[in-house]
């Protein structure tokens, strides 16, 4: 591969409430054992992209710890590898990221001593799969600046929190809205780039220069006209998860087959950090119908079109429906949970009921959990 | 200079023949047991827990399926820059080639490989066992008695005492005699094939009796020392420990998972067992789907009934059919409306629709008695299994079968159809 691999895990997101409280949205549970980032990072790992950056600031403890070890994205090489950027004390003063383009100017250094003439940038908060080399392709043979990848999403989707693009016959992106109140397209950027190495060198040292610290908003918007900056749609399943109601969504997908035939048995995989979990165990009164189980969990109760992450007890006589349960979560007996997330680590009291009314609950509950 | 405190030895290279089927294609180390994990990973994860870091594990009997499970070690943890997993498999030498003959024989053909790593002692196993030991506390005990080789044994009931090595010892845990499957046991403890030798006790030892033919380490190395008033010691564990070296006893064990509380806990934190994990999705429970007492690995997904069963990773069930006390094994398949009663199905078969396994009156095996027996259905690996058929218990079917195999689509109990030859 002629590209190296950066991966902006950079954010909390105030539309995860409670969830991104204590991690990074990049490091959300998805579909039972993923975490967010691994979608990025297997799809790198796939497109034989051998070195990845991480940038991340927000809560990283979490990703850090999925983080510990790059050999299950194949990462633990010679040539290569993995690695994760936090902000950090230098000689000229301390400072945060203060955008996804400062990230990556604090870290310029990196970008310069890598010899690969492209770059793919890719947000970690995203599930799709992805052969960037076919990006790459297309990239070089638009003679482009900038690629952006783009998709065309249902009306009915909140395009608020989204960039919305606009593009010609040819593709060439005429239009790049950041986050607009009323929307003029419904073809939204994915977060996705392809940019020559030292062209971004080049646009990220005069955004320094210039103070300026957003990637979207002072290089996509501000270079628009200027630059050959071209839209390449993807067609196949995509979905960023960082609101409470598209994380929702994108967990109960995977109950539908042709998702979880796409993402857990298709060619190419999606890989992550092994736990070792011994299988999940069902004892007698167990009602399972349409759900996910994760390993290391130990099921009592009853379980309808719910999404059950690793290491979770679910007692007797549990009624938990719609609901994501996430890991290690010990939930005691005759509890009714509906339309709820549940934090993982949480400890459930036995005969609790929660319910999500008219939107998804979260709960956090952290009680005293006895281990027998 | 490279030097480890103890490593340890591990014997993969044995059939298992007791297993059938089974082990037809694979070693029985290898052989899968409790949803996702192989055998060997019992000792292997015992090694690293107890800080073992150093293992060779000595392959010959098909050792294909053993060695892209091991491959470099990295579920243990046993991918090192000194030591380390490695395989070690008998080679060609210029004077004499030899299979490995014996127990023992295996280890003295390694001597170079343990030399390497300068050890004080050495830890021997077998890969055929399930449990969780701390071999550390062993080497304590070995350690404080000065000893210079310790024997793990334990307890078993006198009345089975006379199907194992049987220790005698002084109050002390000093072996004072031994005997070979005594018809009138002196003692209950019995020997667990697990030895810890003080490096210079087991070289002189196996360079001593290295023309022995077959050199064994219950029949020849251990006598050996005995004699020459080596001290030797038996340690005793009183955990769970389980030969699973015949099918009965295999289902038995498998089995003995599904309790609520199992006296031989996977969920525990504390010790935890490692395998190779080349499924990780969760597992998906259709719509009219129900399960009880069963554990399910990772990425199965069931349409039907399992109940009493042990279930491992992406495993299909088809809608409308019953699997009850059965140990169904990765990547095997399993069509609609289907009757599974106590069956034990290997991994990667193809069972077609409306298949009835298990059924009809109990009759002895027609070829292997002693082996198919208890009821249960076995099935070797990458069988393929016609729709509509059903199959009596007992019995024993492996290879792609049609329902020309099955008259009146039947296989009466007690049948072997064996259409796999030897590969």
């Amino acid at each position: 591969m002629r590209a190296i691999g950066i991966i902006l895990a950079g954010g909390g997101s105030n539309r995860m409430h409670e969830l991104s409280k204590n991690r990074a949205v990049c490091a959300m549970p998805v579909a039972g054992f993923y975490r967010s980032i691994d979608f990025a990072l297997s799809n790198m790992t796939n497109s034989h992209i051998q070195t990845v950056a991480v940038f991340t600031q927000y809560n990283a403890g979490s990703l850090n710890t999925h983080l510990s070890s790059s050999k299950w994205w194949d990462f633990g090489r010679k040539q290569g590898g993995l690695y994760v950027f936090t902000p950090a004390a230098k000689a000229n003063g301390n400072l945060w990221y203060r955008g996804t383009a400062d990230a990556i100017a604090q870290n310029l250094s990196f970008l310069k001593s890598c010899h690969e003439p492209y770059v793919v940038i890719t947000s970690g908060d995203c599930v799709y799969k992805m052969d960037y080399n076919k990006l790459l392709q297309y990239h070089i043979d638009k003679q482009s600046d900038i690629t952006v990848v783009c998709k065309d999403i249902a009306a009915d989707v909140d395009i608020e929190r989204f960039g919305t693009i606009r593009m010609n016959e040819e593709s060439r992106i005429e239009e790049f809205e950041e986050k607009p109140v009323v929307a003029r397209s419904n073809t939204i950027s994915c977060g996705i780039y392809v940019i020559r190495r030292r062209q971004l060198i080049e646009l990220i040292e005069k955004a320094q220069n210039e103070e300026r610290f957003d990637f979207v908003r002072d290089i996509l918007v501000r270079y628009k006209d200027m630059k050959r900056i071209y839209g390449y749609k993807l067609k196949t399943y995509w979905n960023n998860i960082a609101s409470v109601e598209d994380y929702y969504r994108t967990n109960m997908d995977f109950l539908k087959p042709e998702v979880r035939n796409y993402f857990f048995n298709e060619y190419p995989g999606v890989y992550t950090k092994v736990v070792d979990l011994p299988p999940a165990k069902y004892n007698v009164g167990v009602r399972v119908s349409n759900s996910l189980v994760s390993s290391g969990c130990i099921v009592n109760g009853t379980v309808e079109d719910s999404i059950v992450f690793k290491g979770a007890f679910i007692g007797n006589n549990c009624y938990i429906k719609n609901s994501i349960i996430l890991n290690d979560v010990y939930i005691g007996d005759n509890t009714h949970i509906e339309n709820c997330i549940v934090e993982s680590h949480g400890t459930i009291q036995a005969n609790s009921y929660y319910k999500g009314e008219k939107d998804i609950k979260i709960v956090v509950e952290n009680n005293e959990r006895y281990v027998i | 200079m490279i030097k480890k405190e103890m490593i340890a030895m591990l014997l993969a290279g044995g059939q298992g023949s007791r297993l059938g089927v089974l082990t037809a294609n694979m070693a029985k180390p290898a052989v899968s047991f409790g949803g996702k994990y192989r055998i060997i990973d019992f000792p292997l994860s015992n090694c690293i827990n107890s800080g073992v870091d150093t293992v060779g594990v000595l392959t010959q009997y098909r050792p294909l399926r053993l060695n892209s499970h091991i491959g470099i070690g990295i579920p243990w943890d046993l991918d090192r820059n000194i030591g380390g997993v490695t395989i070690l498999p008998p080679y060609e030498k210029s004077s004499n080639s030899e299979w490995y003959t014996g127990t023992a024989n295996a280890i003295f053909q390694n001597l170079e490989y343990m030399e390497n790593y300068h050890p004080d002692y050495v830890l021997i196993l077998s890969g055929d066992h399930i449990y969780k030991m701390d071999y550390e506390t062993m080497l304590d005990f070995h350690k404080a008695n000065g000893a210079d080789v310790t024997i793990a044994v334990m307890p078993v009931p006198i009345e089975e005492a006379s199907r194992f090595g049987i220790m005698i010892t002084d109050e002390d845990r000093k072996i004072v005699d031994f005997e070979e499957k005594p018809e009138k046991p002196r003692s209950n403890l019995a020997s667990m094939g697990i030895y810890i030798f003080s490096w210079e006790a087991l070289k002189e030892a196996l360079i001593t009796n290295q023309d022995q033919p077959g050199l064994d380490f219950g029949k020849h190395v251990i006598p050996y020392c005995k004699e020459k008033g080596r001290s030797l010691y038996a340690y005793e564990f009183d955990g769970y420990w389980k030969d699973v070296g015949t099918l009965t006893s295999y289902w038995e064990a498998n089995m003995e998972l599904i309790d609520i509380v199992p006296e031989f806990n996977l969920y525990e934190e504390y010790w935890k067992i490692y395998t190779t994990n080349d499924v990780q999705p969760p597992q998906y429970l259709g719509p009219e789907s129900s399960t009880s007492r069963s554990i399910i690995g990772e990425g199965s997904e069931i349409y039907g009934e399992v109940h009493n069963s042990v279930i491992g990773c992406g495993v299909k069930i088809g809608k409308g059919t019953v699997v009850s006390h059965s140990i169904i094994m990765n990547g095997t398949e399993i069509g609609e409306n289907c009757n599974v009663e106590k069956a034990v199905i290997a991994e990667k078969v193809v069972v077609g629709n409306g298949v009835r396994l298990g059924e009809g009156e109990e009759k002895e095996n027609e070829t292997k008695p002693g082996i198919y027996r208890d009821g249960i259905v076995t099935i070797g690996e990458k069988s393929v299994i016609p729709d509509n058929v059903s199959v009596g218990k007992n019995t024993m079917i492996s290879g792609v079968t049609t329902s020309t195999d099955y008259p009146n689509g039947m296989l009466d109990s007690g049948r072997t159809l064996d259409k796999a030859g030897d590969r």
